[in-house]
């Protein structure tokens, strides 16, 4: 295929339809709103359906419904737009039902600075909606890894039957390059999940598989399921059992707990012999990574961590870095948030340093590198 | 003639099939579940059915 | 043994309803009208929101959807493009239609989809213990409003209708076969259909209005209902004590889910 030049929003979009979604619904709202006018191009040429919602409330309830429907599904939205899609997140979560959720964060709390790239969802992708529940967040650092992180989220989402978050930011969403992209035979694509047994068999569509999923049938293929936002046993039916709910609460966390270090993706670049670490994600990695070799040319030895799965956090990685770094440098486009994973993996290993920006502008390469050379210098003081 | 069947494990006892029945056939016993006062008053008009909100109780008519 | 019992899971019963509840009258209701609209039972699905009310779906024998407060509609548009074959029934309450979801309802309407919505109307909310809702008649006790309402209600089948619902009708749990046919003619709409019940909640609303007991809701019901011929007839006096049941509209226009159909199948012919 030829390269095209393209934005990270419409690889997104073009990873997501690459992946088999065939249903979106949303709710206009800047900088991710490109992704809803791609797919509502796109997606009826492929037999798909894209519906503008009421509010971002609906575009989350439309693509649930949708995916018990049968269909691949996907969501579209930024920081005011993903805190209302919250509770429906959790839904999606606790009844297990397959979604993509694209969050391309720009400056808040509240309105903020509508067109401003910010990393300050970070925490709010992890733990926005109530209660406990595990969960998936890619966060793609070039416009062609926009695409496959689509891919994988999908993948995922179906796989683990869960809600998977593209933590995107207005940096990658809005940036053009030149990509190319993979064929179609190229790409793996995760099926979605099909009973194994016949209701007379015996099948209920909440009895976990092997690997901890259940194979929760479509509506409209004959099982006849109740699916509810109430803690249920394998029937789909609410109980109020006590130890069933902690079972319930202990499964959905294990079966992505169980499958961590596959689906931990990142990217080390001069580790080898790195002193010092920057780690860093999503738009800032790109000029981390130029602050680095920056750095590098001043003969600093510093290697970077690049994570691409922000949670279910690196904690392996971060901690092996740790045990070898003198300090970790951890920029981002919020008040300092990740940075306290850093440091909770990290467990005193080493000096774990945040270096925030939230004044609506996006780091430059030197900036990183003077914070390098300090972190440098202050560790041979 | 009809006959009346109880399922009193779902009767929750409101009254209603009691209330609406015009022949009086109906009562509720001391546990608050629904009884069969006076079967042969009972014309098979199938108010106590169609009200009872809990599917507790069913009448037939028989075909003489 | 009942043949609409098909349609129930009846090994769940008895349902978790109060005693005099109206909640599972409607629902009988709707399993009468599944089986006289002759619906396939694999092809149906029942949506509900979250209430008293909305735990209907966990009672019916198809695939049943039990959302989050207010969103039924939503995930129930969801159900219906994605799969444009399957029947899809909304089951939902005052306060989940008219409050919390209020939006998604009258956009449902507006798009015209095909969806076949129940309103519970029990005028409270019932599952929280009986606050005020959108529905609670102006000047009505709830715990939330102790002194009585300082509220104006909605009148549903009004809004859905302005809002470009095609069928809109409205019944009471005492006019039993009256429901059952205006949820079989919703279901043969091709479109959003509204079929508001007015339904007693003796427990967290007659109680507290000091109604009476089931019975009675029941017996207040048919004194005051009046079919839409007859109540139109009446004085403007008279009308202030009546609400009007039946079908109070109909109408023709698009139905979402066929015109997106079109628009897949120019969109693909478009391409080759
Ligand atoms: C987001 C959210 N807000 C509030 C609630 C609490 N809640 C549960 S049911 C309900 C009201 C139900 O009233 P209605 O829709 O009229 O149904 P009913 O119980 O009367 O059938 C409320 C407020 C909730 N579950 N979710
Ligand atoms: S109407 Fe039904 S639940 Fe109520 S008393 Fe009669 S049989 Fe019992
Ligand atoms: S069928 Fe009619 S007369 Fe007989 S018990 Fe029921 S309500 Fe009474
Ligand atoms: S509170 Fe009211 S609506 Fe809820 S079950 Fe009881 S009677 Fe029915």
């Amino acid at each position: 295929m030829k390269a095209r030049l393209m934005q990270g929003n419409e690889a997104c979009a073009e990873g997501a339809l690459a992946a088999g979604v065939r249903f979106f619904g949303g709710y206009p709202i800047t900088p991710s709103t490109e992704i809803a006018e791609q797919m509502a191009k796109e997606l009826p040429k492929v037999g798909g359906t894209f519906i503008q919602m009421e509010d971002e409330i609906g575009g989350m309830a439309v693509i649930l419904g949708a995916s018990l429907g049968g269909k691949k599904v996907l969501t579209a939205t930024s920081g005011p737009g993903f805190s209302l899609k919250q509770e429906l997140i959790g839904y999606a979560a606790i009844a297990e039902i397959p979604a993509v959720i694209v969050n391309v964060q720009r400056v808040g709390p509240s309105t903020g600075q509508p067109t401003s790239p910010s990393q300050g969802d970070i925490m709010q992708i992890r733990w926005g909606t109530h209660g406990d529940h595990p969960m998936i967040a890619l966060a793609p650092w070039t416009v062609r890894e926009a695409f496959d992180v689509a891919v994988m989220a999908v993948n995922y989402a179906e796989r683990f039957r869960t809600p998977v978050i593209i933590a995107m930011d207005e940096v990658v969403g809005h940036m053009r390059e030149k990509v190319v992209l993979p064929e179609a035979n190229e790409i793996e694509i995760y099926p979605r999940r099909k009973p194994t047994a016949t209701r007379a068999e015996g099948y209920q569509p909440f009895t976990p598989a092997e690997d901890l999923v259940p194979n929760v049938a479509n509506f409209g293929d004959g099982y006849h399921i109740h699916v509810t936002g109430l803690i249920h046993d394998e029937t789909g039916f609410p109980s109020g059992n006590a130890q069933l709910t902690k079972e319930c609460t202990d499964r959905w966390h294990q079966k992505i707990a169980r499958v961590q270090d596959e689906i931990t993706h990142y990217d080390e670049f001069f580790m080898d012999d790195a002193e010092f670490v920057v780690l860093a994600y999503g738009g800032t990695a790109r000029s981390a990574y130029a602050g680095v070799e920056a750095a590098r040319e001043k003969g600093i030895k510093v290697g970077m961590l690049r994570l691409m799965t922000i949670w279910p956090f690196a904690d392996k990685i971060v901690k092996k870095a740790a045990a070898k770094a003198k300090a970790i440098l951890v920029p981002e486009m919020n008040y300092g948030q990740l940075v306290h994973e850093v440091e909770r993996a990290a467990a005193g290993q080493t000096q774990v340093i945040s270096l925030p920006k939230y004044n609506t502008e996006i780091f430059e390469p030197s900036e990183i590198c003077e914070a390098i050379e300090t972190m440098a210098k202050e560790a041979s003081k | 003639m009809a006959t009346i069947e109880l399922i009193s494990k779902r009767c929750k006892g409101c009254n209603i099939c009691v209330a609406f029945c015009p022949k009086k056939v109906l009562e509720l016993d001391t546990l608050g579940k629904v009884y069969v006062k006076d079967q042969g008053a009972c014309i098979a008009c199938g108010q106590c059915e169609l009200r009872c909100p809990d599917y507790a109780i069913y009448v037939t008519k028989e075909e003489k | 043994m009942r043949t609409y019992e098909k349609f129930f899971r009846m090994n769940r019963l008895p349902h978790i309803w109060c005693p005099g509840c109206g909640n599972g009258i409607v629902m009988k209701a709707i399993v009468q009208a599944i089986e006289k609209a002759g619906l396939d039972q694999d092809k149906t699905v029942i949506v509900s929101g979250i209430g008293c009310s909305s735990r209907a779906s966990g009672y019916m024998n198809f695939d049943t959807l039990h959302t989050a407060h207010g969103r039924a509609i939503p995930f129930a548009t969801g159900i219906k493009l994605a799969n444009p074959e399957l029947n899809v029934i909304v089951i939902t309450g005052d306060g989940d239609a008219t409050a919390i979801g209020g939006n998604h309802f009258i956009h449902g309407a507006r798009r015209n989809i095909d969806l076949t919505v129940v309103l519970f109307n029990n005028n409270i909310y019932g599952m929280t213990g009986g606050q005020a809702s959108p529905l609670t008649p102006h000047g009505k006790k709830a715990t939330t409003a102790p002194y009585g309402t300082v509220d104006r209600a909605f009148d549903p089948c009004q809004l859905a209708q302005a809002a470009g619902a095609t069928f809109v009708a409205r019944s009471t749990t005492f006019h039993v076969p009256q429901t059952v046919d205006a949820i079989v003619q919703g279901i043969g709409n091709k479109g959003f259909s509204l079929i508001e019940t007015i339904t007693q909640c003796p427990i967290a609303y007659g109680r507290k209005n000091k109604l009476g007991d089931a019975a009675n809701m029941l017996k207040w019901m048919s004194e005051h209902a009046a079919p839409l011929a007859a109540y139109n007839k009446l004085s403007d006096e008279q009308k202030a004590e009546k609400f009007p049941i039946g079908v109070l509209y109909k109408g023709a226009a698009p139905e979402y889910s066929a015109e997106y159909a079109k628009l897949i199948k120019q969109a693909m012919e478009g391409k080759k």
